[in-house]
């Protein structure tokens, strides 16, 4: 791995270039058969760095969320976790595949995905969905984890549900358990993608102010997110995309207060 | 997605409420009409006890228990071959490559297809007269099993209920939610730990309630193994009847029996069932 000095968080407005990257995506392409979702993105994601992706329905951020750890096969470019870039070979079709299935699933350990329909695994209770990973991919002793995911639990407030079935839950509580089932792989990165718009209205604020704590806690995050004031009040970058392009990027200030596209502007716009 | 979880958690509200439910059954019980045909229940148990022949049932004591024995060892070693046959064909049709789906899919029509009689018979009459024409399968240490004609019957069992469950495993691993899976990849599980952890126990806690009846099924199909001199429970029975000229009172011990085994099963299977609580379908 790579050693490097990081600066403890809260201390100066550290040059980013003195912080590790934790994931690169350079030039990356996608297409679902003829339509071309993702047209050459390129960014990175520094440690501690809170990256929120906004743009219109369709403008391709799932699809980028996804080539990250590889649910989607990119057919163009380049993803790199600390540094390691994710080996790709062609599929004989004009895309990529991983070279690599071992080196894709060891990196994947390491990127915690918390999924809009929470995904929790229904014939588990919640201590068995936290502790799964752990267990049965990095091979942690079962003690060890439960007591884990037991703190887990308790920080995400459903320390009185770890043995109740994830269908007997609010759709918050889900939400809620699964950010304690990605916490517990310790991952490097976070990515998110709306993690509440399947939420009731009542309860998309349990669940924000659980990813609020850790956008606090400087952990790494990208973040896909219909929730513009939230994105503003923790983002310390946003990338709005349009149409699979960066169409505009830069601090949360800056593209809020002061878009300078067009269609940003709108599209700032149509949600106010 | 929004109405869906709109749905979900309007559900929630109305969990049922077991306290609740127990004094609702209870409640049940006692209505009139229940009463009354608990009342006819008895008086026709009464009846039969009473006035009809019941003196054979002491002398083939041991021949009934050695029936059952069969009937049992038949029904639980085919259900458990079966079922890990059924995986496999399954996981083809649903997974596999094109030429393995298609012959899983072949196997399951074609053994739907044709009554299981038939199979047994083509199984007991056509491999059976094939097997002593070759030389080596004569010499080998399997050819005293091969003469006998349980393990034709154990055979074609297993194959029907693989077909069959081959059939609803496809239905049910086809059944469980991607976003699961989908999920467990995320998270670095390789294709085997994803089948192993998620997948098949995800798919079986779906297939039970139909795996019970199946089972069910399967247990009423045994007595067609008496047709090849197999003596399970139905052939013993056979013998009773031949043997005392009793008509009808063997018959319906044989029913009660099978009456009772089903009600074991489906006990057993709601056991399973309610291990993992499911709220709704
Ligand atoms: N598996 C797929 N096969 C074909 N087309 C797809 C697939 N997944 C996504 N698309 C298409 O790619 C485009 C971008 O989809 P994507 O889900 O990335 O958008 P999004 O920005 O996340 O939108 P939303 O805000 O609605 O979630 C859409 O036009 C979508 O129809
Ligand atoms: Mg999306």
């Amino acid at each position: 791995m790579i050693q490097e000095d990081v600066p403890a968080s809260g201390t100066t407005a550290a040059p980013s270039a003195e912080r590790a990257e934790v994931v690169r995506v350079e030039n990356l392409h996608k297409s679902f058969g003829s339509l071309e979702v993702l047209k050459g993105i390129s960014f990175t994601a520094q440690e501690g760095d809170v990256i929120a992706i906004i743009g219109g329905s369709g403008s391709g951020k799932s699809t980028l969320l996804r080539c990250i750890n590889m649910l989607e096969h990119p057919t163009a470019g380049s993803v790199s976790v600390h540094g390691e870039t994710i080996a790709m070979k062609s599929d004989g079709d004009g895309g990529l595949v991983p070279a690599d299935r071992r080196q894709v699933q060891r990196i994947r350990t390491r990127l915690a995905m918390v999924f809009q329909s929470f995904n929790l695994w229904q014939h588990m209770t919640l201590l068995g969905n936290v502790i799964e990973v752990p267990v049965h991919v990095l091979g942690v002793p079962k003690g060890e984890a439960v007591e884990r995911a037991r703190a887990l639990l308790d920080r995400v407030g459903l320390s009185d549900k770890e043995d109740v079935y994830p269908a007997f839950l609010s759709g918050g509580q889900q939400q809620r358990a699964a950010i304690a089932r990605a916490l517990a792989i310790q991952p490097e990165v976070m990515l998110f993608d709306e993690p509440t718009s399947a939420l009731d209205p009542e309860l998309v604020g349990e669940v924000l102010s659980v990813i609020r704590d850790l956008a606090h806690e400087r952990r790494t995050m990208v973040l896909v997110t219909h929730e513009m004031s939230f994105a503003r009040e923790v983002a310390s970058h946003i990338i709005f995309l349009a149409d699979g392009e960066i169409e505009e990027e830069g601090q949360p200030e800056a593209i809020f207060d002061n878009p300078k596209s067009e269609r940003l502007q709108k599209f700032i716009g149509s949600i106010q | 997605m929004r109405e869906d979880n709109a749905e979900a958690v309007h559900a929630m509200a109305d969990i049922i409420d077991p306290q609740k439910d127990k004094a609702a059954k209870s409640e049940n019980w006692l209505k009139p009409h229940r009463i009354v045909l608990l009342l006819l229940a008895a008086l026709m148990v009464a009846l039969m006890a009473f006035n009809m022949r019941w003196d054979w049932l002491p002398l083939y004591w041991t021949e009934m228990l050695g029936g059952l024995w069969v009937t049992l060892a038949l029904l639980v070693s085919s259900s458990i071959l079966g079922f890990a046959m059924a995986v496999p064909l399954g996981l083809a049709q649903v997974s596999g490559p094109a030429p393995l789906a298609w012959a899983a899919r072949g196997f399951c029509t074609m053994i739907r297809g044709t009554p299981l009689l038939l199979q047994l018979w083509l199984l007991y009459y056509g491999l059976g007269s094939l097997f002593p024409q070759i030389p080596w399968i004569r010499g080998s240490f399997i050819w005293p099993y091969l003469r006998e004609a349980w393990p034709y019957a154990l055979a074609s069992l297993t194959i029907s209920f693989a077909g069959y469950e081959g059939e609803v495993m496809r239905g049910a691993l086809a059944g469980v939610p991607k976003g699961e899976l989908e999920a467990a990849r995320a998270y670095g599980m390789s294709r085997f730990t994803v089948l192993r952890r998620i997948w098949l126990p995800r798919a079986i806690q779906r297939a039970l309630p139909t795996l019970n009846g199946e089972i069910v099924l399967q247990l009423k199909a045994t007595p067609l193994v008496a047709t090849i001199t197999v003596i399970d429970l139905y052939a013993v029975i056979s013998d009773v009847r031949q043997d005392t000229y009793i008509i009808y009172e063997p018959l319906l011990f044989l029913a009660f029996i099978y009456l009772c085994l089903t009600g074991l099963l489906v006990a057993g299977f709601r056991y399973l069932e309610n291990r993992i609580p499911t709220r709704g379908v």
